[in-house]
């Protein structure tokens, strides 16, 4: 966990990779963020950085809002996250952090909300199988049983119906295909989490580190 | 908008000289094959039976037939392995999949010359 930037899913296309195969790519686009606050192991315990992306209309804006990114020389911004980890003190406050943060081969984890399903039943929550259709079986969808008769209760963690998507969902080791600092985009190969225009936090990979 | 920016993105990847052809037509497709170090031109030759999709990851597909064996061969259309795409002759058909053409033999798949 060190440094990282927020932005905005735009969508997935494919591109041309060096070998010439053609790749899928998501577009995230994160125009540069701001440095509101600096949190230090002094002060707050741990050390991080507070970014701030997307800026408000001053109509949509409070003053608490208003009030901490004028300390910041800025707009007040939508998004608010920080970013635990040292590596990014070097930054100051009212700095921008740009996409170029990252290049081209390096491996993020990328974090967003995921669509939002609703509540939806065990087969397709859960990848359960479902019951005859026909001949007068009158099990068509349901939960199947509850587990065995002698326990007298439904064991936590049994899958059953439920709220799906929606969720905070991490998505570890993609690669970043391209940087572009001209359109403040970032290509990542694959899919991330998340509908279009959704916030998106990218970082860089925990478990896995460019070649 | 948003829809802008990614033809903004994959516009570089696309090729501008790519030649007008249809399901029907007969190309020969030079392709570019890298053998170790070297690097050679195959020319693949045929009917093509479809294109789909759009943008950079369009497809078509093309189908010949080699010492009696049918063979098809589908190639992204802006693929750099592409040198070039020639039109040999158009076709007149009126469908835009010719999968048809997989059941007829020789003389039946005969497609007429779009005058």
């Amino acid at each position: 966990m060190a440094k990282g930037i927020l932005g905005r899913k735009i969508g997935m296309t494919s591109i041309f990779d060096d070998d010439g195969f053609l790749i899928p790519v998501t577009v995230v686009q994160a125009v540069p963020n701001i440095v509101l606050q600096k949190k230090t192991l002094k002060t707050d315990g741990y050390d991080a950085v507070q970014l701030g992306f997307d800026d408000l209309r001053p109509k949509l804006a409070n003053k608490p809002k208003t009030g901490h990114a004028t300390k910041a020389n800025t707009a007040p911004k939508r998004f608010v996250k920080e970013i635990r980890g040292s590596e990014m003190m070097s930054y100051e406050v009212g700095q921008e952090v740009k996409v170029d943060l990252f290049e081209t081969g390096e491996y993020v984890d990328v974090t967003g909300t995921s669509k939002g399903k609703g509540f939806t039943g065990p087969i397709k929550r859960n990848n359960q199988s479902r019951g005859p259709m026909s001949h007068g079986s009158h099990y068509h969808r349901g939960p199947g049983s509850m587990a065995a008769i002698d326990a007298a209760r439904v064991f936590k963690g049994k899958i059953i119906a439920g709220q799906q998507g929606g969720d905070k969902v991490t998505i570890q080791n993609l690669q970043v295909v391209k940087v572009d600092t001209e359109k403040n985009v970032i290509l990542i190969k694959g899919n991330v989490p998340g509908a279009k225009k959704s916030l998106i936090e990218i970082k860089n990979a925990v478990k896995k580190t460019a070649k | 908008m948003s829809q802008q920016l990614l033809h903004e993105i994959t516009k570089e990847y696309m090729k501008d000289d790519i030649p007008k052809f249809r399901p029907g037509d007969n190309v020969k497709v030079y392709l570019r094959i890298k053998e170790g170090e070297r690097e050679r031109i195959q020319v693949f030759e045929g009917l093509v039976i479809s294109r789909q999709g759009g943008g950079v990851s369009e497809m078509f597909t093309v189908r010949k037939v080699s010492y009696g064996v049918g063979v098809e061969r589908s190639f992204p259309i802006h693929s750099p392995f592409i040198e070039k795409i020639e039109v040999i002759r158009r076709g007149k058909v009126r469908r835009a999949k010719l999968y048809y053409i997989r059941h007829l033999s020789a003389k039946a798949a005969r497609i007429k010359e779009l005058r």
